[in-house]
């Protein structure tokens, strides 16, 4: 299994998801954003950071750099793409995930473990959890707050593409387990074709007990396969 | 432009100062020289108050790779790893101008430490406001928090550890101390010192701009109502330049191009080309047509005197320009030659081909002033604690007090702000006694913690000062790790008063005292004077940043307790000190008395003798014991675990609130099964180490027998109020 990490200006997770994909015996490169070709990847992951420093909005700068006219030409002949935190908002900058993300409903930053619900688990990138599973994952930003229109998120709704939801421990999805106020306490979405996945929490980060715990695991041996 | 004594005023120059500076140059200064003057031999760069003290602090050790002197300390931690690491205040700008002041002043001795080589895989930080009740606190606090982490999230390093503080004493003058540490290899260490003529000197980074001008003597100066109107000279920061800036600078460290390299923190332009010709001894020519400017028709004044972020100076090997050029340009950051090293001594500056500027090097480094400065002993206090005399109070509710209270509530409401797991690297996350961080790729890590005991220090500084050193002692010993160097932030009123002067000449006493028994050098530091307002000075307030080490890391113990029916041992003896206790402070508004007596034979041996303890794996959970007393620990142990304990009242005549709360030095919480508590006990005899048994944990109840009982839900619910209503 081949892996593209990109890495852009401001780009700070991307050590963190090599560790994790070498870990998991991916064979991963690094692809700089002034790069005008990919090489040949089965998955190709954005990671999380402050590409551009943020700079206008999060993620607007890197929706138009160069590389990405090659991930959405991927994306299009159905290469697996993972965006995680600012990854997920690089994606819908770009158009490939719709809806968009704000700021947290506190208006701050969050660094917390929060738990997040598997609600659908027969795609490439969650076989491996089981359906309604409770992750304890943790989160880091400060434009998390999913938002999108009512047409979209009847489509989510119909074609199962809500990946994960924030919940308690108990599985339970409320306001109060709604860490950054996202609509319906989304936490992570796919495209229509399922082959995208943008996702606010960090699965890499979770793949270590002596760090954390190791709930982020499966999500990457389920694209191992 | 005619140097009027108003201008030498204003640039924070006496006129003795100035004559001096007459005196070194053989002639009148110009009017850029006479601002260089001002930037160099300012309080915050020149240390002319306090460099007499700090040359007595222990700085050196079998662990000392470098000590002060340098951008930041390094200490070795086996193999061929080696920690960079220091502290350094931003306590004026952060003041005036809360979320730059305190963002420039996480991306200041950031750039201190990879200016070393290191990466950075760490940030602590230090910060005291005034009373919650003050108008200006709320604002200030979200200013510095949301600066804080404004910075360290977006560079990505993770901010790991802090304490933060309420006091009146800090209404008009909050400080804001931030540290960093980073990993470095061993033999790839870069230094600040120039060698070799005619050599390269590269100016990297973003772009000066006119922020930030003179920022070094505000920092020098004391607030008056007019502060605010200092807004201009605080700097802006940018981490998303410095995130480029750090990767470009590791990327060309990885090869032997630089000769040295210094941040432009400080006096910018000027302390760092000053500080590589000092102390390679040589000279260095600038062409400042050359520096890359942000704003239009800049003077060779605005540009020397620049605080702009995220720059550097580089001297370079010969033939590496281009090399370097292309990493540079690679990461979209200006990279400029701008001048020479030669042999003349002096620092020269050319505008538009004339030399507009020329001081001989050492006039503005080895030759600024230095000061013995006037200071007096602390007349040591009267007040002796009656508790007769006071109101009487039940333990619970002296608890609930001090619980509730904004110094003792929970702080995850700042603490979640900050990115604490970007790294993947952090074992141990901030709110037990110490964070720890594993080495990259290891299985060794470091355990890092910040200190401060203010009220300690303003009652008797000799006592204070050692207090906070073995505090931040403990603190790592309480995670399991050997300590072995600290960095210090020394904050305090005016130098001119001869009070303050001897606050800091004796709580310099105190931490040279500890810091030489527990082996356990000052590395680097910073000195923050003139923290006040109006005449009115602050507490002070030194803060310590101690680094130990974790051979072998495990999954930590952590502060919670882990099961029911463990035992509960109190190591080290507790005598009741209730002087300038947080129970006579949140109780009774009383702020008075000594501070507990500092045995530094029983902390070494108490410290040790926890070491060994977890080398045996016979421990559940450790915790210091430090303000608040053996209750308040116990109640930390119970809060964050749901677990509640059953302890009884002391079998000797004792007075309760005394034994709870009292705050005597060098004592830890220790949680044993029951199965090892012999093991544990027999340890404890044999190397003559004073201890009790006091009790158990058990299910849900925090207990004290005969006195009270309370549910650890309620306690949690108690201790977690005060920042949701704030």
């Amino acid at each position: 299994m081949k892996s593209s990490v990109i890495v852009f200006p401001g780009s700070n997770c991307d050590r963190d998801i090599a560790v994790a994909l070498e870990k998991m015996q991916f064979k991963n490169q690094m692809v700089w954003h002034k790069e005008t070709e990919l090489p040949k990847s089965d998955l190709i992951i954005i990671p999380g950071g402050f590409s551009y420093g943020d700079y206008l909005r999060s993620g607007a700068i890197a929706g138009k750099s160069s590389i990405i006219n090659e991930v959405i030409k991927a994306a299009n002949s159905g290469c697996l793409i993972l965006g995680i935190c600012n990854g997920f908002q690089i994606l819908t900058e770009t158009g490939l995930l719709k809806g968009t993300l704000l700021r947290n409903k506190n208006l701050r930053f969050i660094n917390k473990d929060v738990n997040i619900k598997v609600l659908n688990n027969e795609t490439k990138f969650t076989s491996k959890y089981k359906k309604n599973q409770i992750l304890r994952i943790n989160i880091a930003h400060n434009e998390g707050n999913y938002f999108t229109n009512a047409k979209h998120l009847d489509e989510m709704r119909e074609k199962n593409l809500i990946a994960f939801k924030y919940c308690d421990e108990k599985g339970n999805i409320n306001t109060q387990s709604n860490p950054n106020g996202a609509l319906n306490n989304i936490a992570g979405i796919y495209n229509s074709k399922k082959n995208i996945l943008g996702m606010m929490p960090h699965p890499e980060r979770m793949i270590d007990k002596l760090v954390s715990n190791d709930d982020g695991i499966n999500l990457f041996s389920s694209l191992l396969k | 432009m005619k140097i009027t004594n108003k201008i030498i005023e204003n640039h924070g120059l006496k006129l003795n100062e100035y004559e001096n500076i007459k005196k070194l140059l053989k002639r009148e200064p110009n009017f850029l020289e006479l601002g260089i003057f001002s930037a160099m031999w300012n309080e915050h760069c020149s240390y002319k108050s306090s460099r007499l003290h700090l040359k007595n602090l222990p700085t050196k050790g079998r662990q000392v790779i470098q000590g002060p002197g340098e951008n930041a300390g390094v200490i070795d931690i086996g193999d061929d790893d080696a920690i960079v690491f220091k502290i350094e205040s931003h306590n004026h700008p952060s003041f005036i101008e809360p979320y730059q002041g305190a963002a420039t002043g996480v991306g200041g001795i950031l750039r201190d430490v990879f200016t070393m080589g290191a990466r950075p895989i760490a940030l602590l930080n230090s910060i005291h406001f005034g009373s919650p009740k003050h108008p200006k606190t709320k604002s200030l606090l979200n200013g510095v928090v949301s600066g804080i982490g404004g910075y360290g999230n977006c560079i990505g390093i993770p901010t790991v550890a802090g304490e933060t503080k309420f006091d009146e004493t800090y209404n008009e003058n909050i400080l804001v101390n931030a540290m960093a540490v980073g990993h470095a290899k061993k033999n790839k260490i870069f230094y600040s010192k120039a060698k070799g003529l005619d050599k390269t000197v590269v100016y990297v980074g973003s772009k000066t701009g006119r922020d930030g001008i003179h920022g070094a003597s505000m920092a020098s100066a004391e607030f008056d109502e007019k502060s605010e109107e200092k807004k201009p000279t605080v700097q802006v920061g940018d981490p998303f330049t410095e995130k480029l800036l750090l990767e470009a600078c590791l990327e060309l460290m990885k090869d032997d191009s630089i000769i040295a390299i210094q941040d432009m923190g400080a006096a910018g332009l000027t302390s760092s080309s000053v500080e590589m010709a000092s102390k390679g001894s040589l000279g260095i020519e600038l062409e400042l047509d050359k520096i890359p400017c942000r704003e239009e028709n800049m003077t060779p004044y605005e540009m020397m005197l620049s605080e702009s972020q995220e720059r550097m100076l580089i001297i370079l090997e010969d033939g590496k320009e281009e090399y370097a050029k292309k990493i540079f340009q690679k990461w979209d950051l200006d990279f400029v030659i701008i001048g020479k090293t030669n042999n003349d001594k002096n620092l020269t500056l050319k505008f538009n081909k004339e030399v507009v500027g020329k001081i001989p090097i050492d006039a503005l480094a080895s030759k600024a002033p230095v000061y013995n400065r006037e200071w007096v002993k602390k007349k040591p206090t009267q007040y002796k604690v009656d508790l007769k005399k006071l109101k009487k109070i039940k333990v619970e509710d002296a608890l609930v007090k001090i619980l509730s209270s904004p110094n003792h509530s929970n702080k995850s409401w700042i603490t979640n702000q900050y990115d604490q797991m970007v790294m993947c690297d952090t074992i141990q996350r901030s709110g037990s006694d110490a964070a720890i961080i594993r080495i990259h790729n290891k299985d060794k890590a470091i355990a890092v913690s910040v200190d401060s005991s203010a009220n300690y220090c303003k009652s008797h500084p000799i006592t204070g000062g050692k207090q906070i050193v073995c505090e931040n002692w403990r603190n790592l010993i309480a995670v399991g790790a050997k300590p072995l160097a600290i960095t210090n932030c020394l904050n305090f009123g005016n130098p001119e008063n001869k009070e303050v002067m001897g606050e800091f000449a004796e709580c310099l006493i105190g931490i040279k005292e500890a810091c030489e028994y527990l082996n356990y050098p000052v590395v680097s530091g910073n000195v923050s004077f003139y923290n006040g307002t109006n005449n009115k000075n602050i507490y002070p307030t030194p803060v310590i940043g101690g680094v130990g080490l974790i051979k072998n890391v495990s999954k930590p113990l952590g502060h919670n307790f882990k099961k029911i029916k463990s035992n509960i041992i109190l190591v080290g003896k507790t005598f009741g000190h209730l002087g300038q206790s947080c129970f006579l402070r949140e109780n009774y508004s009383i702020n008075e008395g000594r501070p507990p007596e500092v045995n530094l034979a029983n902390e070494k041996n108490n410290g040790e003798i926890i070491l060994k303890l977890f080398e045996k794996n016979l421990l559940n959970s450790v915790h210091d014991i430090s303000n608040g007393g053996l209750i308040l620990a116990l109640c930390e142990m119970s809060i964050g675990s749901g677990i509640g304990i059953n302890i009884s009242k002391p079998k000797k005549l004792r007075n309760i609130l005394e034994y709870l709360f009292g705050e005597d030095q060098g004592r830890y919480i220790l949680e044993v099964d029951s199965e090892k508590v012999k093991n544990v006990e027999k340890m404890l005899i044999t190397n003559n180490i004073y201890y009790e048994n006091i009790g158990l944990t058990q299910n849900k109840y925090f207990e004290i027998e005969g006195e009270f009982k309370i549910n650890t839900n309620d306690l949690f619910k108690i201790n977690n109020q005060w920042y949701n209503d704030f």
